[in-house]
């Protein structure tokens, strides 16, 4: 009950659970062909892109600070992952989808250390700087693929987001690596305790020794290979390079699941596992609002809503004033029995 | 005192009247900036491009195609004066921009379904200034959930473009009112009117000062100022002027369209920023953003004119939107070190 992560894993269990209830080949999953198969499983292959700009936006938002370039790191990845290997003589094979992979990432990685220094060596709002890339961004996406959207059939680049390995999706396995790279990096050095330090107080941290400026620098570059990444699973999804739709929103998206997941926007303590639930509250609100027969393109208006829940919820002001109306009661453990007031209305 | 006499003697020392200026000034250098910037665009145009890029139909038709723009950034400049952000502008002017066109086509008239509209974007605006003042909800996020919810509903009242047909909308776009080569449409004219009621706001009244103060420090409330009533109403002004841009852009396409305005928020912010309104808040002018929108416009009519493709759009209007970020760090590091 006092773990953090309490509501965002109810809300996860309980939007399954409604959709097992509403319609129950939801949960069913079958084998076919050394594959699982269902819509549990659509919803992990599925979450991978996000799920990876997620991760980064977290290391970004626990430094206090914000990457709105992300969808747009996606579409110049892929745009460079798709221009390669459609110059390529050979695009079925596995050296030129590697090279191909391999530059798209390095390239996300040069954009990801542009933000950085423009943040931490600069000086400059996060909101502001990344906005930079956000807005040229996508123009480099489209002077790379020339204004087209580059289309390619190569097996092996397909793989990467269609194909299986060990009966589950291979994006599946690589969001998973991810989660698990970062966690570990961040969890079992000092790495995430000195991020932490940084989003909770800059200049704190810096006078005891802290290098702030290069946390805040990794950060952003970390933010944007895994941007990168996500970048070639989304092209590698829908076989082409759009230099306009690809990523499109995907921040708004990530930062809504970053804090769904707990993590404060003000910075500070980061929660990777609340981000991961966040990740798939999103995708299953999303699986769910297309069962009910809802055009996608209205269902903005559903996570406007759950936007708007979530941050009551969370909003300290509230808790105050259920505090003081239930005063009266008796005082329990600070926030305790008014967050669950809170989640009830 | 000795601050005094040292800062006189520096200035009579180097004697710069600039110096002077600048340091009496500062919140309006980026704006100069901007100014000067506009004019060299112009004029480098009219050299290197054609000569006749600087002729009273260029001028006019930039009011003409940017009205919208020039609507949302004077509410955007309230809101970012107060160091908040409104994301939802674009959506907000999608959604009333096809509402508009919905209850249009249903016969309404335009004297009911007009206010109709920009009672609905200023509602959303409500909504949003609500969340960040009682909610304690970072501008970006609660913005942020405007801008989802305006776009969702925009896909609730039509999924596709609805034509407009009443003529006195129509109206609005295609009457020219000519002055020799010039031209203004009653579009422009209401921009022009949004834009100098806002900045008369901002200048001369009680509620705009009280707005300055907000973004310039938050404890505002302790000089006795409303900062709460103040907070909430420069998102419903931000929201209004969403309303307003929905009609202007519906009336100036003919139609509404559901997918209006995407990105369209980026737009204004560069647009904003680039006249001069700084982020952290507390220093803006509502003509600053007119002429950054027109900085805006007139770098899309050059890149349009030259047949580049417009992805060099995106990306000069990042590199300005850059070079403008650095200039007010390094002027807001100057006064910040000065007082």
């Amino acid at each position: 009950m006092k773990h953090r992560l309490f509501w965002p894993v109810v809300a996860l269990v309980s939007l399954i659970l409604i959709n097992t209830i509403a319609r129950s080949q939801f949960a069913s999953i079958t084998v076919r062909d050394d594959r699982l198969y269902g819509a549990l499983i659509d919803i992990l292959r599925q979450s991978a892109p996000l799920m990876l700009v997620s991760l980064g936006m977290t290391i970004v938002i626990a430094t206090r600070g914000i990457d709105l370039s992300v969808g747009a790191v996606m579409a110049v990845s892929g745009a460079v992952a798709l221009t390669i290997i459609d110059d390529a003589t050979d695009p079925n094979s596995l050296g030129t989808v590697m090279v191909a992979v391999g530059a798209a990432i390095l390239v996300s990685l040069v954009l990801g250390v542009w933000n950085g220094f423009l943040v931490s060596a600069l000086g400059i709002q996060p909101i502001i700087a990344t906005l930079v890339l956000m807005l040229a961004g996508r123009g480099v996406a489209l002077l790379i693929t020339e204004g087209f959207i580059t289309t390619v059939n190569s097996t092996p680049f397909s793989f990467i987001s269609t194909g299986y390995v060990l009966l589950l999706p291979v994006a599946f396995f690589i969001w998973v690596a991810a989660v698990a790279v970062v966690g570990l990096i961040e969890r079992r050095t000092a790495l995430g305790v000195l991020t932490e330090a940084v989003g909770i107080n800059p200049e704190a941290s810096r006078l005891a020794g802290v290098r702030s400026t290069g946390i805040i620098w990794t950060a952003y570059a970390a933010s944007a290979v895994l941007a990168g990444i996500a970048g070639v699973i989304y092209a590698s999804n829908i076989r082409a390079a759009d230099a306009n739709a690809a990523g499109q929103f995907i921040e708004l998206y990530a930062i809504l699941a970053v804090v769904l997941g707990g993590t404060s926007l003000m910075g500070g303590k980061f929660s990777i596992a609340g981000t991961v639930v966040g990740v798939l509250i999103i995708q299953t609100l999303e699986s769910t609002i297309l069962f009910l027969g809802v055009p996608s393109a209205q269902s903005p208006v559903f996570f406007a809503i759950v936007v708007v829940v979530v941050v009551i919820i969370q909003s300290p002001n509230l808790h105050r004033v259920l505090r003081n109306t239930f005063r009266t009661t008796r005082s329990a453990g600070p926030g305790e029995p008014t967050s669950d007031a809170g989640a009830a209305g | 005192m000795t601050n005094v006499e040292t800062v006189g003697s520096k200035l009579q020392s180097e004697g710069g009247y600039f110096q002077v200026f600048s340091s009496r000034h500062s919140s309006l250098l980026p704006t100069l900036a901007a100014l000067a910037i506009l004019i060299m665009l112009f004029i480098g145009a009219e050299i290197f491009l054609r000569g006749d890029f600087i002729s009273p139909g260029n001028i006019s038709a930039l009011l003409l195609d940017n009205a919208y723009l020039v609507i949302l950034a004077v509410g955007m400049t309230f809101v970012i004066v107060t160091a908040g952000i409104d994301l939802s502008v674009g959506s907000v002017m999608a959604f009333t921009g096809i509402w508009l066109a919905k209850l249009l086509e249903a016969g309404t008239s335009p004297a009911l379904a007009i206010p109709a509209i920009i009672v609905g974007g200023a509602l959303i605006g409500l909504l949003i200034g609500v969340l960040v003042q009682f909610f304690d909800v970072q501008p970006f996020i609660a913005s942020l959930a405007g801008l989802f919810l305006a776009r969702g509903l925009a896909f609730v009242v039509s999924l596709s473009s609805i034509k407009v047909e009443t003529a006195s909308v129509l109206w609005l776009q295609s009457t020219r009112i000519r002055l020799g080569d010039w031209y203004i449409t009653p579009t422009g004219i209401l921009a022009l009117l949004v834009v100098f009621a806002g900045a008369y706001v901002m200048q001369y009244t009680r509620f705009g000062r009280t707005t300055y103060a907000v973004g310039g420090n938050q404890q505002a409330a302790l000089m006795g100022l409303k900062v709460p009533r103040t907070t909430v109403a420069v998102y419903v002004i931000s929201g209004v002027c969403g309303g307003l841009a929905g009609l202007v852009l519906t009336a100036y396409s003919g139609a509404g369209y559901p997918r209006n305005g995407v990105g369209t928020e980026l737009d204004v912010i560069a647009a904003v920023v680039i006249g001069g309104t700084v982020l952290t808040g507390g220093r803006g002018y509502v003509l600053g953003s007119l002429v950054g929108v027109f900085v805006y416009g007139t770098i899309k009519s050059i890149i349009s004119f030259m047949g580049a493709e417009q992805s060099w759009m995106q990306i000069v209007i990042g590199a300005l939107l850059l070079l403008f970020i650095v200039v007010q760090r390094a002027i807001v590091a100057r006064s910040n070190r000065r007082t």
